[in-house]
Parts: C-alpha cells; sequence; structure tokens
C-alpha cells in the first residue's frame, strides 16, 4: 500500500493532478492559492512538463484553452477574483467542447475581497462560469484525501465528457495539511486518444478545427441541444455525495467543502446531546446530488443549510426539498469560518421548535 | 479523556510556530492516527503574529480551525492575551515565560510557565525556543511516544539543515526537564 | 515543346488554402496575405505539421480557409493559445493571423508577453487602422484624424491618444527574433511580404524566436473607398506612418537566435552574464 504523507491541499490537488497525467500548468500567483503553481513550478521541470506563469489570469486559461485543443492534460488554478477573470476562457472551452481542470481556492469577496476562506463563488461555479448556456462540472472536496482524490479522476472526467471541471476548494482546505495517500502515477501512454485535437493532420486526415463560433443560429442551436444531452448524462451517472447519520436524521444539515467539517463536528454534538442530526455533503455541485438529498425527504423534519456565504447552495436544496420540510441557513461570510458550537446552537434551537 | 486533543500554537513569524505544529502533526501520522495541521496565512506572517492549529485524533476530523483550544502553546505576550481566555476549561497552558507575564484570572486551566527562550540559550539551543516548549508539552500531555516524537522531528527538518536535527531532539529533553 | 509549356499550370490555389468562399469583401487584402501563407506553408512542405490560430475579427472564420489543423480563439488571446499548442508540440510549426483591434488593443497583453518570452511562434498582423467586422469603429492604429464610426469627428488623439506602431514597439523586446512590416498594394510589394512571411516562418522553424510580420492593408468597405482609391490613401497616409522595412532581424545582426542577441545587450548585467558562464 502507498506511504501516507502529510501535505497541504494544496500540494496534494498538484501532485495528484501530476499523477493523473497533467504535464501542463499555466497560472498566475494568488493568494490562498499560492503553494499548488510553486509545487508545479518544481516538479513540471523535473519531469518533461510545462510550468508557465502566464501574464495574467486571461492569458492563463486561453493558454488552457491551447494545449487542451493541442490533445494535453492541462490546469490552472486561481482563487476568486482570478476565476472571474478566467470566466471567459471556460465559457470558450465549453463552447469549444475542450476538457481541462481548474481550479479555485476560494477567498471572501466580492472585489479584492479577503483571503480568508469562502465558498462564495459557489454560483459562479454552478451557475454562471461564463457567459452562455453551459455548465462545468463541480467537485467540492472536504478533505485533502479528498482533494487528491478529486484531482486524479478530473481528468478523466473532464476527457470523457470534453468538458472543464472545476474543483471548488477554499483557503481553509488549501492551506491545511492532512495525511493523504496519493494515487499512482497514470501511464501516460494509457491515456485516452482525442482524435479531435489540433495536432497537424500530417496529410492523413482533413484538418481539424478546435472552435465555438457558428453564425448559424440553428447550427448552434443544435449543437447546444447535443451538450445538454451531455450534461444528462452527466447529472445521471456523476452526482455523488456523502450522508452521514442522515438515516433517521430529524435534523439534516446540508453543506459542502470545509463548512461540512465544521457541521459534521456540530452534528457530532448534537447527537451527544441526542438530537437526531446528520449531514448531507454534495462532493458535486454541479451536478448537484438531488437524488441523494431527496432520499433524506421521508425522515428528514429539517434542513439546515451550511455555507462560508451568505446563502448560495441553500437554492439548489430548496429546490430539491420543494417545500416538504423547512430549510434555515446559517452562514459567515466574508473569509469568516463558522464554529461548530454556532451550528449546535442552531441545531438546537431547530430542534426545539421541532419538539 | 477524549481521543481528540486540538493544539493552538501562536506567537511572532518567524519563532518556529508552524514548525513546532508540524511536528506535533507528523507525530501523529507515524501513529497512524487523524491528523489536521492549518496555519494562518496572509499578511499577518509577515512579522506579526502567526497561529498554528493542529489536531490529533482517532475519529475522522471535523473542523481543522481550532477556536477553543485542549492545549495552548503560547510564545508571545499577544497571543498569550488573544487565546488564554478561548482554552477549554480543563486545559492545558504551555507558556514561554522569557516572553511573556502569564497573568490571567482562569483556575480552570493548567498553566505552565518556563522561560524556553532563556533555557534555549543557556543550553546552547538559540533559537529552539519552540521546541523547548513541545518537550515541556510532551512532558505534561504526552500525545506520543518518545521514538515517535524523534522521527517527527527527523521528518520535519529538511535535509538542508539536517544538522539540526540533533539540537532539536536535545531541545525536547531540555524542556521536558524544564 | 512550346506546346507543353502553354499547357503547364502556371497559377493554382495552394493546397494549404481550402478550395471554400471566403467571407472577405470585395478588394480586402485579407486574402491576399491568407494566400501568401498558404503558399509558404506549401514551399515549406509543413502544411501536415502546422497549427494555426485565427482570431476575432473579419478573419475570424480564417479556421474554415486555411488547411491545416486550425484553433479559434477569443478575442486577443491568440499568442496565448499558439504559446500553449506550442508548448504542447514544440516540433510543429504555429502562426496566429491577427487584426489591429485584436493583436494591439483587446490582445496586447497577450501579444507583447508571448513576444518577450521568445515564444517560437509567427504572428501575421493586418493593420488596416479599423474594426472592419462590427462595422467601421477606431482601431488602435487608426490614424490622428481618421474619421470611423466612433470617432466621428476624426481620432482626436488629446482623448483617444494616439496609434500604436507594433512593429517598432514589439522590435524593442528580446525575446523577438524577426520583424518586419510589409504591404500588399502592388505585385512588388506583394512578393516582398511573401518574402518576409516565408522568413517569418523560417524564423520559427530555426528555432530562433518569436517572429511577426505586420501587414499594413486595406478596408475598402469601412474607409468608404474603392479598392484603389484605399491603396491610394494607405500609401498617402498609413505608410508615412508606419513605414516599412526590416525592424528585427537578430540573424542579420550577426547573432544565431533572440537569446544570442538578448545575451549580448544585457552583457553588463551581471546576473545574465553568469547565466552565460554557466550554459557554455
Amino acid at each position: 500500500m502507498a506511504e501516507k504523507v502529510l501535505m497541504k491541499g494544496n500540494e496534494a490537488l498538484a501532485e495528484s493532478a501530476l499523477r493523473a497525467g497533467c504535464r501542463f500548468f499555466f497560472g498566475y500567483p494568488i493568494t490562498p492559492q499560492t503553494e499548488l503553481a510553486a509545487y508545479m513550478s518544481k516538479q513540471m521541470p523535473k519531469i518533461g512538463g510545462t510550468y508557465l506563469q502566464a501574464e495574467s489570469e486571461v492569458a492563463a486559461i486561453n493558454m488552457v484553452y491551447g494545449a487542451s485543443a493541442a490533445g494535453a492534460r492541462v490546469m490552472t488554478s486561481s482563487s476568486s477574483p482570478g476565476v472571474s477573470l478566467k470566466a471567459e476562457g471556460i465559457s470558450y472551452m465549453a463552447g469549444a467542447d475542450l476538457p481541462g481542470v481548474i481550479i479555485n481556492i476560494q477567498r471572501g469577496g466580492p472585489g479584492l475581497g479577503s483571503i480568508q476562506p469562502s465558498q462564495s463563488d459557489y454560483w459562479q461555479a454552478t451557475k454562471a462560469t461564463g457567459h452562455g448556456d453551459f455548465q462545468v462540472i463541480v467537485y467540492a472536496p472536504s478533505t485533502v484525501q479528498e482533494m487528491a482524490d478529486v484531482a486524479y479522476e478530473a481528468f478523466d472526467v473532464a476527457d470523457k465528457y470534453r468538458t472543464p471541471v472545476m474543483i471548488l476548494g477554499d483557503g481553509l482546505l488549501g492551506q491545511m495539511m492532512e495525511p493523504v495517500i496519493l494515487p499512482e502515477p497514470k501511464d501516460l501512454s494509457e491515456l485516452p486518444e482525442k482524435p479531435w485535437a489540433t495536432t497537424g493532420h500530417g496529410h492523413k486526415r482533413s484538418h481539424n478545427v478546435v472552435n465555438s463560433l457558428y453564425l448559424t443560429a440553428e447550427d448552434l442551436e443544435q449543437l447546444n441541444i447535443e451538450r445538454y444531452e451531455r450534461y444528462a448524462q452527466i447529472k445521471e451517472q456523476e452526482q455523488r455525495s456523502e450522508s452521514y447519520l442522515t438515516d433517521d436524521a430529524d435534523i439534516v444539515v446540508v453543506a459542502f467543502g470545509a463548512s461540512a467539517r465544521v457541521a459534521r463536528s456540530a452534528v457530532n454534538a448534537a447527537r451527544e446531546k441526542g438530537i437526531k442530526a446528520g449531514l448531507f455533503r454534495p462532493i458535486t455541485l454541479w451536478p448537484f446530488p438531488e437524488d441523494a438529498l431527496k432520499a433524506t425527504l421521508p425522515t428528514a423534519r429539517a434542513y439546515l443549510d451550511v455555507e462560508m456565504n451568505m446563502g448560495q447552495m441553500i437554492e439548489d436544496v430548496r429546490l430539491v426539498v420543494e417545500g416538504k420540510a423547512p430549510v434555515e441557513f446559517l452562514g459567515r461570510a466574508g473569509g469568516m469560518v463558522p464554529t461548530p458550537e454556532e451550528v449546535l446552537d442552531k441545531i438546537e434551537a431547530m430542534a426545539a421548535s421541532l419538539a | 479523556m477524549s481521543t481528540e486533543q486540538s493544539i493552538l500554537l501562536a506567537g511572532f513569524g518567524g519563532q518556529g510556530v508552524l514548525f513546532a505544529g508540524k511536528v506535533i502533526a507528523y507525530a501523529g501520522l507515524i501513529d497512524d492516527r487523524e491528523v489536521s495541521w492549518l496555519p494562518s496565512y496572509g499578511p499577518e506572517m509577515r512579522g506579526g503574529t502567526a497561529n498554528c492549529s493542529v489536531t490529533l485524533s482517532d475519529e475522522a476530523i471535523g473542523s481543522p480551525l481550532i477556536t477553543t483550544p485542549d492545549i495552548l502553546l503560547a510564545l508571545n505576550q499577544p497571543s498569550f492575551d488573544k487565546f488564554i481566555d478561548a482554552v477549554r476549561p480543563g486545559g492545558i497552558v504551555i507558556a514561554d515565560t522569557s516572553m511573556i507575564t502569564p497573568v490571567c484570572n482562569r483556575d480552570d486551566i493548567e498553566l505552565y510557565g518556563i522561560p524556553a527562550t532563556t533555557i534555549a540559550e543557556e543550553a546552547g539551543l538559540n533559537g529552539l525556543a519552540n521546541i523547548v516548549l513541545l518537550g515541556k508539552l510532551f512532558s505534561v500531555a504526552p500525545f506520543c511516544s518518545r521514538e515517535t516524537l524523534d522521527r517527527a522531528i527527523e521528518k520535519c527538518v529538511p535535509a538542508r539543515k539536517a544538522h539540526l536535527v540533533e539540537k532539536n531532539k536535545e531541545a525536547i529533553t531540555v524542556g521536558m526537564e524544564a | 515543346m512550346e506546346q507543353a509549356t502553354e499547357s503547364s499550370v502556371v497559377f493554382t490555389r495552394p493546397h494549404a488554402l481550402l478550395p471554400v468562399v471566403t467571407n472577405y469583401c470585395p478588394g480586402c487584402t485579407h486574402g491576399i496575405v491568407e494566400r501568401l501563407v498558404a503558399e509558404v506553408l506549401d514551399e515549406l512542405d509543413v502544411e501536415g505539421n502546422t497549427i494555426g490560430v485565427a482570431p476575432v475579427g473579419c478573419s475570424v472564420m480564417a479556421y474554415d480557409f486555411f488547411g491545416c489543423d486550425m484553433i479559434e480563439a477569443a478575442h486577443g488571446r491568440a499568442p496565448a493559445v499558439a504559446t500553449a499548442v506550442k508548448r504542447v508540440h514544440p516540433d510543429s510549426v504555429v502562426f496566429a493571423y491577427q487584426g489591429d483591434g485584436d493583436l494591439a488593443s483587446i490582445g496586447m497583453a497577450e501579444t507583447i508577453h508571448a513576444a518577450t518570452r521568445g515564444e517560437d511562434i509567427t504572428v501575421i498582423f493586418i493593420n488596416n487602422a479599423i474594426y472592419g467586422m462590427t462595422g467601421g469603429q477606431m482601431a488602435p492604429t487608426s490614424l490622428p484624424h481618421q474619421v470611423t464610426q466612433t470617432s466621428p469627428y476624426g481620432r482626436d488623439v488629446s482623448s483617444a491618444g494616439y496609434p500604436i506602431r507594433v512593429a517598432e514597439l514589439l522590435s524593442s523586446l528580446d525575446g523577438v527574433a524577426y520583424i518586419e512590416r510589409v504591404t500588399v498594394d502592388s505585385p512588388k510589394n506583394v512578393r516582398k511580404a511573401k518574402k518576409a512571411i516565408k522568413k517569418a516562418f523560417e524564423t520559427q522553424i530555426q528555432g530562433r524566436g518569436y517572429s511577426m510580420v505586420e501587414v499594413v492593408s486595406t478596408c475598402p468597405t469601412n474607409w468608404g473607398m474603392s479598392p484603389q482609391e484605399s491603396f491610394e490613401w494607405m500609401r498617402e497616409n498609413m505608410l508615412p506612418y508606419y513605414p516599412l522595412g526590416v525592424y528585427k532581424d537578430v540573424v542579420a545582426d550577426g547573432y544565431v537566435d533572440a537569446a544570442e542577441a538578448a545575451q549580448a545587450r544585457a552583457a553588463q548585467c551581471p546576473m545574465v552574464a553568469e547565466a552565460q558562464t554557466e550554459g557554455e
């Protein structure tokens, strides 16, 4: 069995991406994702890969677009303000059906905001990563191990569906160290073929074109329809979540990423006090794991949505709950992290009103 | 006793707060326990206060951000003043009295003050007050075996500073006896 | 024998140009320049090994015209895209084909940084001093007093600032191996332009550094002139502002490549000199 090592979340994302066969990284410095780029700049030259510090976030994501078009496994990482700048390139990648991995180690916003951990880019990641009709697959790991796991898987998923994949972390997960077992390095010769890539046709095929421009409305509509058929397939096959003590839970706390860790502590404390609380933790934010959340409906009497923002995922939770139970909210914003005590107080208050 | 120990280490940037935290975290890793290590980050690292949350547990760790530590390792006055009231009742505080006047009105905690900076200097272990304090913590609330602790030090000291491994181990011993 | 000469093919479509109808206006110079690029790809026998990057602007559909593999980039980002393609396929020939708004306005950061990194790519830059596709707005290269849809009283430099001389600007950067400004208003100049384009691609293939050819061009439609009048206006007004000629050629300057020229230029800088010694 592989050795357990102690690693920062940012470093685990980077190392795992390398093991997944990523050999191209384009980025721009921003806190709190710095260690990720630094790790790449150190490791890439040793394994014949490319680390390039781009002149801007915009250039970086367009380099990702180019490298992906050229058939490479490629990624970029940034933090909230930088991801806003990448919106253009992500939309073009979606429009040209290009795979690639984008990491957002979120910080407080809006604007320059803070550099402390936040989850206030949920809407950006799941609803409006850029202009146009499209979605990106969004993973929200909550441990360093899970960061390594999803970074490893993200490239395969991106290639499978020919779509950008985002990993949504935050400053807390990026900066913290935990033991992690890293996945085995992939054999680069066994990565999937990309017959659509622009690699030079060598007069052996007609020319490949990577493009998102369709001036005929009927054509573009048809492409959008086909892309949404793929999204339907993703919704069916890629929803992922963790249900913790939800089977008999009166109160189901819904939280992702770092806030799910806080919520888990609170749920444990509530159980010790005899309150039937559970935690539902989406691992994919898009597709939102609605099937698994729906499964809690028959037993749950109330939901508590906990986020490090002013309330974003709660809208998706309410769409699933459909008014069948109250959905309450507890959030901290601006870089504040809720404490387990705060969440426990809220659970206790909810339990009291249910009694 | 709870299977979980939450340890908050705090001081000025440059005092080795993150390093001491790392040693504890590696000890947990070596013993195959659940571990989390979370540094404060950002501008406050440059010349300001630095702190580091370390949790050791036998179960999955919830929030890695420690707000009510079981143990506080304080390396300077501002950190002592800031966190002393946050320590869980029954908790342990280890303070470097070379840097701190440990005045507090709590009688529900165990407070151990040792002049770690002076002790380190006198023992020829300049700059290792952090590890002397760690040694003290290890003697009052052992979080692993001595063997594990020594191995953790070996893991944490970077290769280019390998000559400091023995000094760090010595600092642990000195701290334990203080 | 004479008969054979009469029946021999003397002019044909380059292989690297696909037999499709372009979207260009009558008298537009894009067609000429794209043809020159395709002829060069044929002559260097690199079409099968070439990846082109098309811009946003009138030549946005160039991905349908060139026979090599093509990528359509976001507005201004062609140099970033080309950079990455070249990094993935260092043995390929990679070029970006861009207009003035794309290259010198919205994509100026990408342009300058690809050049200063010395990316082994070739950029073909069409400078016709106007935004053509959107209907004739002021471009970064529009001349002072030039009337456009968004400078209806003429470009007022006190407000809109001055045009950018791209060839001059980029030639100051150390990553650049070769830059020439040409035009295509006459058979003679077309031949010169082709020579420059060929040299730019050869510069790339030989791994000497970044290469760019700026083609001073026309836009009869948005300038509101006939093609002939356009060339007249261009010769009279643009060429004095944008003089033709070679702006950088490190090989002609006696260096192997841009890297060597850069080293020589910074010889007085101890850090650079140190790196040079280490390299040897």
